[in-house]
């Protein structure tokens, strides 16, 4: 443990040299750029920048590239939360609550929740990378694909809590998302389904242009068609611009909470952003005092969601340091940019090159600082957004979500497909079908489709693999539990009330 | 807050590398498709030409553009459609082309291109996890021998280079390739966690993806896939151990149909100059690739007999219906 200290210590003497800090003050602001466009991740600046960076030291390119990771994820949320246009799939769960905050008025403390939140997981899930990694590895291997499936099953039944209040409409949802998730070839025998022998729907449907389609295009079209009825009055701010005691006091629970999902998940070798920022809300949604904001703007949706964004960012770093694992498209370039250095990560990189690895790790710790400074001063700019006339407003939400997805991806099928979900979600909208479930089982359809014919491929057909192993058998436990639980609570209800 | 759009942000980043070329540079300036999205293998083949072409003063600019899509299928139709007889534009492409085209139908395949040259290759790898009863190939195959279902393979996408090699494996021991109980992930990553994790009997990948795992004791090499041994590494290829197995995942570049013979000289000349230059053997030191330059004729002999050998392979494994 001390060893860690002192080797703490050091990485952060690398990482506050002045050039060290400057890489980081510039990787911080570009990934805050990029994640507000829709489209253009992080994964893609990196990309971008590996070439330029090359004849930089290896250390100040590696903080730098850490830099755009941790911003990419707090640029995401600022679109998800202004104009319901989530930057990345991740930042989904972010829009679900606090757009309608920003339309109540409370776009400020959504912000402002929402960068301290990612503030602290980040916090937090770094310290947990500095002093867990070797440990939380040897459980993450562990992880088999039958344990995965578990998982999913897992998410399956608690996002439920995402359906509205209709659960037919919200499974009628979930299946059109369960549908788009089946188009492409598919992984395991490389057969294309549901393409209709067009090349570009080979690689099955992405998930940025459904929420962003479903989301912001759909929900300019909602706004159009309303537009003789009834206009909707926005109020840039309402109250307080910042967050009050109330809204710290709602809001550090979640936090909490949230980093506990996103960084175990994260650090799994398949685990993913956007499986813990959905656990994380159907939490928060069972959890909170004041049920009947949900839906209508509920910070505690807002904190939780964005926490378990940030942790699992951290996690990603667990498998790519230790075992040069890249779970993400982001991680993957960054170890690309380890490779252009001739480093390898992996088991050998924290003994061969520790000023290194714990200069990245402090650096992201300085990371974290400089994102919170660069954040909550604008968040006041932000919220002017708001104040935009209607039609503007939404004509620059339709060109900017246009451009991400064409910078994303130079195709007029993808266009297509952008307009096609616009109409869905405007449908979907108008006849009151919730949005979120089709954006859930497009990414965990897929995942957990492969992860059960994996599990099945290696048992050779014995689906009891699934119980045995106990850590499936635990997952699968918990599922059952929370799928009967409101039954018998409600059943339990009734009788009481029958006795009275 | 005001952003340039990535094609924007790209072309910056190849005006810069250009302006600082010596004067003397000739006048080429040239387009190179990456028929895949930016990070993967053939973005990084096609940014690291385009590093080399300018700083090798062969070309005055290269502007890389990325078509991402089903292995290359949809890069490759919008080469050979939209560059048709373009003697400035090129296309990186390699082994996961052959199988993706096969695979998925496309109406365009490589017959239509103009082979250029082939330029570097990563040399596969078969490990086991540290603690598996397998020390060899000859146990690995033994056990495909004995029961070839229950012996797992993991590797990547269905139809890759890993999924060929694991039934070339299974055909050189004399199994049935047909039977082979091969499990796809999506990335080496995925990959590494099962093996490393005891869940298949063996991994497959290209070996720089194992490499920091194999020196560390964690993970066996058994057998790698080259005619020698690699240089300075003790792991015995499959041939000095009884089994006709070499395959290598190759990458090359390709100009588009209908070009005319001078223009497919410059072509082939500028990449023959740029595979001579430092600035690209410093590239391949740099990333652990192999020189496997192969230019003109012999390369379209090459590509030839590698689509012929994929094809055949991914029919018998009933991933391209006959």
């Amino acid at each position: 443990m001390m060893d860690t200290f002192a080797a703490l210590a050091h990485g952060m003497a690398v990482a506050v040299q002045p050039m060290n800090l400057l890489y980081a003050l510039i990787g911080v602001f570009l990934g805050t750029a990029v994640g507000v466009l829709p489209g253009i991740g992080p994964a893609l600046t990196v990309a971008l920048l590996l070439p330029v960076t090359y004849k930089l030291d290896p250390g100040g390119s590696l903080i730098m590239f850490a830099g755009i990771y941790y911003g990419g994820m707090y640029g995401g949320s600022t679109t998800a939360i202004l104009i319901n246009t989530p930057g990345e799939s991740a930042s989904m769960a972010t829009a679900l609550e606090g757009n309608k905050m920003a339309k109540a008025g409370r776009g400020g403390p959504a912000l402002a929740t929402s960068a301290i939140g990612s503030f602290v997981a980040g916090t937090i899930a770094t310290i947990g990378l500095a002093f867990l990694a070797p440990w939380l590895v040897d459980f993450a291997v562990r992880f088999g694909p039958e344990d995965y499936f578990a998982l999913m099953c897992v998410a399956f039944v608690t996002v439920s809590a995402t359906f509205g209040d209709s659960p037919i409409r919200g499974l009628t949802s979930l299946f059109i998302g369960l549908t788009l998730g089946l188009v492409g070839i598919d992984k395991l025998t490389g057969q294309a389904r549901l393409a209709f022998g067009v090349p570009e729907l080979l690689d099955g449907v992405e998930v940025t242009t459904l929420a962003v389609g479903l989301f912001a295009v759909g929900e300019a079209l909602y706004v159009a068609s309303r537009r003789h009825h009834t206009e909707e009055k926005l109020e840039p701010v309402r109250g307080s611009l910042w967050m009050t005691k109330e809204d710290w006091k709602r809001s550090w629970k979640p936090w909490l909470r949230g980093t506990m999902f996103g960084f175990p998940i994260g650090a799994l070798p398949a685990g993913g952003a956007e499986i813990p920022t959905f656990l994380s809300y159907s939490t928060e949604k069972r959890l909170t005092k004041y049920p009947e904001e949900f839906g209508k703007g509920a910070i505690e949706g807002v904190a939780g969601p964005e926490a378990a964004n940030n942790a699992s960012a951290a996690g990603t770093l667990v498998p790519l340091l230790t075992l040069g694992l890249p779970t993400s498209a982001t991680a993957a370039m960054m170890l690309a940019g380890f490779q252009q250095y001739g480093l390898n990560p992996g088991p050998l990189l924290f003994a061969e090159r520790p000023d290194l690895v714990w200069g990245l790790i402090a650096s992201l710790f300085i990371a974290n600082c400089m994102l919170l400074v660069l954040n909550l001063p604008l968040v006041g700019l932000w919220v002017r957004l708001l104040a935009i006339p209607q039609p503007w407003l939404y004509a620059g939400i339709l060109v900017f979500a246009t451009m991400g997805t064409i910078a994303a991806k130079p195709s007029v099928v993808e266009l297509s497909m952008l307009a096609g979900f616009g109409v869905l979600g405007f449908l979907m909208r108008r006849f009151d079908f919730p949005i979120a479930p089709v954006v859930v089982g497009l990414i965990l359809g897929p995942i957990a489709e492969s992860q059960l014919r994996r599990a099945l491929a290696i048992s050779l057909g014995d689906p009891m693999t699934l119980l045995q192993s106990p850590i499936s058998a635990t997952l699968l436990g918990i599922a059952l539990v929370a799928l009967l639980a409101p039954f018998v609570l409600k059943g339990m209800g009734r009788f009481k009330a029958n006795e009275d | 807050m005001f952003k340039f759009p990535a094609r924007l942000v790209g072309a910056a980043v190849a005006l810069t590398l250009a302006a600082a070329t010596p004067v003397l540079a000739q006048q080429l300036e040239l387009k190179l498709m990456a028929p895949a999205a930016p990070g993967g293998g053939w973005d990084q083949t096609a940014r690291s030409m385009q590093q080399a072409l300018v700083a090798a003063g062969v070309a005055r600019s290269v502007q890389v553009t990325n078509v991402p899509g089903a292995g290359g299928s949809v890069g490759i139709a919008q080469f050979v459609n939209g560059a048709k007889g373009d003697g400035n534009q090129l296309m990186v492409n390699g082994f996961v082309m052959v199988g993706a085209l096969a695979m998925n139908k496309s109406p365009v395949t490589l017959e239509q291109v103009t082979p250029i040259a082939r330029l570097t290759e990563e040399i596969q790898v078969i490990v086991v996890p540290a603690n598996s009863p397998i020390k060899t190939a000859q146990d690995l195959a033994a056990a495909v021998k004995a029961d070839i279902a229950k012996v797992t393979f993991a590797g990547g996408s269905a139809g890759g280079v890993d999924h060929v090699m694991a039934a070339l494996f299974a055909g050189a021991v004399g199994a049935d390739a047909k039977k082979i109980n091969y499990i796809p992930f999506s990335g080496g990553g995925e990959s590494l966690a099962a093996i490393l994790g005891g869940k298949v009997t063996a991994g497959i990948s290209g070996m720089s993806e194992y490499e920091g795992q194999i020196k560390s004791g964690k993970l066996r090499a058994i057998g790698v896939t080259s005619e020698k041994r690699i240089a300075g590494s003790d792991i015995p290829t499959f041939k000095e151990q009884g089994i006709d197995l070499v395959i290598a995942n190759w990458r090359s570049v390709v100009a588009p149909p209908g070009i005319t013979p001078e223009q497919r000289k410059t072509l082939s000349d500028a990449v023959e100059k740029m595979v001579k230059s430092d600035a690209w053997k410093e590239i391949l030191k740099q990333k652990g690739w192999e020189d496997a330059y192969l230019g003109g004729d012999a390369f379209a002999d090459f590509l030839k007999k590698e689509t012929v050998r994929v094809t055949d392979v991914l029919k018998s494994v009933g991933l391209v219906k006959s």
